[in-house]
């Protein structure tokens, strides 16, 4: 029997996607759970380490850039605010707990979330279409062990890494625009990061980070893996659109358990 | 009686609404080669995959070694089902990984072994499958016979005691296809694996098998030796196996043993009773290590310009050829004795010793500077029409085989 559409049986479409949301959700929490539990394999450390340089060294360039040039941005615009009430002095304090508390771990996820979780979805989305998992299932690998658990172990190692460097380059940036090319006192502007941002800070921007690491490499991994399962295409296209909502998803989400996470720390 | 290795009973699946396997019966015997054929479509996949454990049925019982699968706990399981390797359709190898990286995977996974050892056991398994030049190669870069090799050698690499072949020789010409069947028996000899396989390749596949199991509309409809299956009378051996063979017919100009029969039994009707007709049976010997020696591609090549030749020189005289065995041939000479039949196989002899050998050497693509070990035996027998089943003149012609022709080699390696 062909299924009714939203305009025919608004109720039945509703439940039936809350259905199908409910399920994807628990199928999800499951996948982590098993896939968490097998970081401790003793066979994953070498596979855990080349992901720690895919995920996390090869996103370095990228992640300095983007922080270089927020922290640049951010100095020209608060120090143009700050002028306005004669407080150009604390523009350091203003920069770093901006930086630490809520930039840092957003921009620096969304940033890995397009480098690596796209190739994430995708090359495990690939592996699942020409059947290389199935093939992993054969000869008794357990592909949530061999595939996707180095990739979450990898990532919950980098992301707080990399928001770290991205932290430390934009605070540099922000050097860059607030004194070196408007002016303010260099002592006054690293005196204020220092006094300015507290251990909480610091620990809230981690906490962050590390919540978007599992977010980002679960829905990414998740997505590829059940590329074969999609209900609206096959093969390569479904690879393209998997890969499309991971990145989709895994940004929405990240902004959606930022607020979150602020307001339980906060 | 035997117990069989595997058991299927009364096993069904289905997917949404469409019946995939409907109360499959069958069974699969140690140390056999079993081949399950059926038209596209008709589940054999599917059944393999449930050998395996990808898929579990929705009715019915699988038995392993006389145990139910699914009765048996999780680290039972994993020992039964660690004892299968499965080569897929589409080879499935890693393209990001390369050969040897690709064929060491299931060690470094699934075992404890030192990394030196893993390397060893690699290594040889490349050098027996040929593959030592491209071992640093990513599967992209080989062709799809080599890839079927490397995808052979990681389901061969942890010593399986089952290996299941999803149509190994897809996609692959007519040489390649024999080459490929020719492998798959050499190292199921060699090693003492139970194999199943799918596969369409009619009557090639029969040469290697001892049993076979036809599926059709998800129902085993046949499982027996494949001389008994020469004998099943079907529909679907006439839809399924008959144009399969037309089509083997028109790429290699040599007739299947099936069809060799039906034409015999034709000329036989036409003939008196008591008349006399002669059988010879050419034997390609030690083609296993010619294989060996010049690889499964050219060991088929051989054998193709063998028929050839035999089709050429007998067709003259009246005379049809067919392939009897994976190495054998078939000459029938309706309109002779057997002493006018040691005649043309004397002439026979001395023009294959004569021009005959380089002649197939030129035509196999098989380089003159090349020496390659070769011998052919030959066997007559004769009998009249109606007196005895052919399969036995077949038998007699084999007993009275002797050596008409030998190259000697020195095999380098």
């Amino acid at each position: 029997m062909d299924k009714e559409t939203f305009f025919e049986s608004p109720v039945t479409s509703l439940g039936r996607t809350a259905i199908r949301w409910v399920n994807e959700l628990g199928a999800m929490v499951l996948f982590l759970l098993r896939t968490f539990l097998m970081i401790f394999h003793p066979k994953q450390f070498p596979m855990i380490i080349h992901q720690v340089y895919f995920i996390g060294a090869r996103s370095a360039t990228i992640v300095m850039l983007v922080g270089l040039f927020t922290g640049m941005v951010l100095g020209l615009q608060l120090f143009h605010t700050l002028v306005k009430f004669g407080s150009a002095g604390v523009l350091g304090t203003a920069v770093a707990l901006s930086l630490i508390r809520e930039l840092g771990p957003v921009l620096t996820a969304i940033m890995i979330t397009a480098r690596a979780g796209s190739s994430m979805a995708a090359e495990i989305g690939i592996q699942r279409i020409s059947e290389q998992i199935d093939a992993l299932d054969t000869m008794r690998i357990d592909p949530l062990r061999y595939l996707v658990s180095p990739r979450i172990a990898a990532s919950i190692i980098s992301f707080p890494l990399l928001t770290a460097l991205f932290d430390l380059i934009g605070i540099l940036g922000g050097f860059v625009t607030g004194v070196m090319m408007m002016g303010l006192n260099a002592g006054t502007y690293f005196y204020r990061v220092r006094t300015g941002v507290d251990l909480e800070d610091i620990t809230g921007g981690f906490v962050k980070s590390l919540v978007f690491a599992v977010l980002v490499s679960m829905i990414c991994c998740f997505q590829g893996y059940y590329t074969h399962l999609r209900r609206d295409s096959y093969g390569a296209k479904a690879v393209g659109l998997s890969t499309t909502s991971a990145v989709v998803v895994s940004c929405v989400l990240i902004l959606v358990a930022d607020y979150v996470v602020t307001s339980l720390l906060l | 009686m035997k117990t069989p290795l595997i058991e299927f009973q009364k096993v069904s699946k289905r997917f949404n609404n469409h019946v995939v396997l409907d109360q499959v019966d069958l069974t699969i015997y140690e140390g056999e080669v079993t081949t399950i054929i059926g038209k596209s479509g008709s589940g054999k996949s599917v059944l393999l995959k449930h050998i395996i454990g990808l898929i579990t049925p929705d009715e019915g019982i699988i038995l392993f070694r006389g145990q139910p699968v699914k009765k048996m706990g999780k680290s039972e399981q994993d020992r039964t089902f660690s004892q299968i390797s499965y080569m897929f359709q589409n080879n499935a190898l890693f393209d990001s990984m390369t050969v040897s990286e690709n064929i060491a995977l299931p060690l470094q996974q699934t075992t404890r072994l030192s990394q030196k050892a893993i390397e060893e056991r690699v290594r040889a398994r490349i050098g027996q499958m040929e593959l030592t030049d491209v071992a640093r190669n990513y599967p992209s870069e080989l062709s799809g016979g080599m890839q079927k090799r490397v995808a052979l050698s990681r389901a061969l690499v942890v010593d399986p005691r089952i290996v299941l072949f999803d149509e190994p020789t897809t996609g692959q010409d007519v040489i390649r296809r024999n080459a490929i069947l020719s492998m798959i028996a050499q190292y199921q000899r060699k090693f003492g694996f139970t194999a199943v396989l799918i596969s369409h390749d009619v009557p090639d596949v029969f040469f290697i098998s001892n049993r076979i199991l036809a599926l059709s509309d998800g129902k085993i409809i046949f499982q027996g030796t494949p001389e008994q299956f020469e004998e099943f009378d079907h529909p679907f051996v006439d839809e399924f196996v008959q144009s399969l063979e037309d089509f083997q017919e028109h790429l290699t100009g040599i007739q299947s043993k099936r069809q060799f029969k039906a034409r015999n039994q034709m000329g036989l009707r036409r003939k008196r009773p008591q008349e006399s007709y002669v059988v010879a049976l050419f034997t390609l010997q030690d083609f296993d290590q010619l294989c060996e020696y010049l690889g499964h591609t050219q060991g088929q090549e051989i054998l193709n310009a063998m028929g050839t030749y035999l089709n050429k020189h007998f067709g003259a005289v009246g005379g049809f050829s067919a392939r009897q065995s994976k190495n054998q041939f078939t000459t029938f000479l309706p309109f002779s004795n057997l002493n006018e039949a040691e005649r043309i196989v004397e002439k026979f002899a001395a023009d294959l010793r004569e021009e005959g050998l380089r002649t197939i050497q030129a035509e196999a693509h098989v380089p003159q500077d090349v020496c390659f070990p070769f011998a052919i035996l030959t066997g007559l027998a004769e009998s009249q029409a109606g007196r005895e089943e052919i399969d036995l003149v077949f038998r007699k012609a084999e007993v009275t085989q002797k050596e008409i022709a030998r190259v000697y080699c020195e095999i380098r390696r």
